[in-house]
């Protein structure tokens, strides 16, 4: 019985078959028949002590008998957080809100051991007026289609190889060894992919104009400013699911011809620098950022800018100008675009947080299946505060 | 002590571009605010003007040129929370503490700020108490936290003098 998953030390990945490898080692470690309690620790169920409820369901399972397979796993936002703290019970997936830490016995007791219900803390839909067991039946969650929030909920956002295990950086593998440049920025542009950010630029126009541009240095910037009060969608995605931001970024630098990257991210998201941090940490002792990533020849780095409390630094060009050390002033066109003349007077592609997360899903699900969401002229998914 | 501790910090800077923020956001977590004698120290290391070095920290709400409080205690306004009562919560903690918002207690104890949105919309009203978020605090759960909790925490620690 284990109350955490051991995360052991994994060799450095230096070809697309060790990454191939170490995932089919990561799966087969996982145990089937295995319970796993998990609960959210995004900002907005931390708020409301989802970080008590984990340590009690921990000192919980230490005390059951050797036999039972219970672990206890932290995730990264499910969106909820009005109903926190959020607890998942796997395998059966019947989701509890408002949990406190003094249900923890309970919950293992009568839910993990038993199957057993417990009603108090099972959402209820008032429309219709019954309880709901599992999370897909609740309203909430019913009519999503969860592309840019895939992961988030499911995940240790702190684990490469939970990362991994659910098909992580397979699609920057590809990238690298099955396609050019050229092919990427064909596929994001087949795709209809559409700046999330607010403005709705064709990503792949955009990626295009910056490979096609002159300069010593391109760069890539993802811009998690997200300044919009009652926004916080960037938020759960670079909080639950920060291995994926990399990803797109790498992917948009492959395409682009960048070799180096930058999320800049608002100041009042702490949490969310450290999961940044933590993620950028793991990639490059893996091989995953940095030189010649899975022996590819490809270079990329990135780093975190934080942001200084200025709402329009969101903005593209104040965002720059942020990063260059100034004060953030938005330039009033008409200006070259910052994908001909951004950093540095250098081509570069900024997106959203949002626009980089499609990408991974584009690149191993195809462009079709991404045109093949939405409506006409806006295709895919997005989310909503 | 300013000189040592401002060096420490400005030799991780050292050959790099763009990075007056980045430097303002570390010296501030050091001393708690931007000293006037470390904004002349940042001007000479980084070959700014004083003038542009000013100018950037003023521009940014998160830079603080006056001595803060050991903690920085942020009320949200933004529109989630404004609806949900964040006005009063904010003129009750600046009853409880008798500072005004943007002002620090006389023993440096406490700062009170207003913030703008820290994304946890779906819980407001928010209160932030350095980097703890705080969620759907009531008028009552704010008196516990500032005129209680904190205090007994704090009552063992000397202040900071930030």
């Amino acid at each position: 019985m284990t109350a955490a998953k051991e995360k052991g030390s994994y060799k450095r990945i230096r070809s697309f078959e060790d990454l191939e490898r170490l995932k089919k080692s990561i799966l087969a470690q996982e145990k089937p028949n295995s319970k796993t309690l998990v609960v959210c620790c995004g900002t907005g169920c931390l708020a409301s002590g989802s970080d008590e409820v984990r340590e009690a369901f921990v000192d919980e399972v230490r005390g059951q008998e050797p036999e039972e397979d219970i672990i206890v796993k932290k995730t990264g936002c499910r969106g909820f957080c009005e109903r926190g703290p959020i607890v998942v019970v796997s395998p059966e997936n019947i989701l509890y809100q408002s949990v406190s830490k003094e249900d923890a016995p309970e919950i293992v007791s009568e839910t993990v051991l038993k199957g057993q219900l417990i009603d108090r803390l099972q959402y209820e839909d008032e429309t219709a007026g019954e309880k709901c067991v599992h999370e897909a039946d609740i309203p909430f969650y019913k009519k999503q289609a969860r592309v840019v929030l895939r992961h988030c909920g499911h995940i240790d956002p702190n684990s490469i190889e939970d990362y991994i295990g659910v098909g992580g950086y397979d699609a920057l593998a590809k990238t690298l060894s099955k396609m050019s440049p050229e092919e990427v920025i064909a596929c994001v542009n087949e795709s209809g992919l559409r700046g999330r950010g607010g403005a709705g630029f064709p990503t792949g126009l955009k990626w295009e104009s910056s490979r096609n541009a002159h300069g010593e240095e391109k760069y890539i910037i993802c811009n998690g400013d997200e300044g919009d009060p009652g926004a916080f969608m960037d938020r759960s995605v670079m909080e639950g699911d920060p291995h994926s931001v990399l990803e797109g970024m790498m992917v948009a630098g492959f395409a682009v011809g960048a070799r180096k990257g930058i999320i800049y991210v608002r100041a009042e998201y702490p949490l969310v620098v450290r999961h940044l941090y933590t993620a950028i940490a793991q990639a490059t002792d893996l091989g995953l950022l940095g030189r010649d990533i899975m022996g590819s020849g490809f270079d990329f780095e990135i780093e975190i800018v934080r942001g200084a409390g200025a709402f329009v630094c969101g903005e593209s060009t104040a965002l720059v100008l942020s990063i260059e050390g100034k004060r953030g002033f938005p330039k009033p066109l008409p200006r070259p675009n910052t994908s001909i003349v951004g950093l540095w007077g250098m081509p570069t592609v900024l997106n959203n947080v949002e626009t980089f997360v499609c990408v991974p899903a584009i690149i191993l699900n195809g462009a079709e299946w991404f045109a093949s969401i939405g409506t006409e002229k806006s295709k895919g998914t997005r989310s909503l505060p | 002590m300013l000189d040592t501790r401002l060096k420490k910090i400005l030799s991780v800077f050292k050959g790099k571009k763009g990075v007056l923020i980045s430097v303002f956001q570390r010296v501030q977590e050091e001393f708690g605010y931007l000293p006037q004698e470390a904004l002349a120290e940042i001007a000479g290391f980084l070959k700014l003007p004083p003038s542009q070095v000013f100018s950037v920290a003023t521009f940014y709400a998160h830079f603080y040129l006056t001595r803060r409080g050991d903690r920085l205690v942020k009320v949200c306004q933004g529109t989630a929370c404004h609806i949900r009562g964040a006005r009063d919560i904010l003129e009750t903690a600046q009853y409880l503490l008798e500072i005004k918002t943007g002002q620090t207690t006389e023993d440096y104890k406490y700062s009170l700020e207003r913030v703008a949105c820290v994304g946890s919309c779906a819980m407001a009203p928010v209160v932030m108490i350095d980097s703890d978020v705080h969620a759907k605090v009531s008028l009552s759960d704010l008196k516990f936290m500032l005129m209680e909790k904190l205090l007994t925490e704090d009552k063992k620690k000397p202040t900071k003098g930030r």
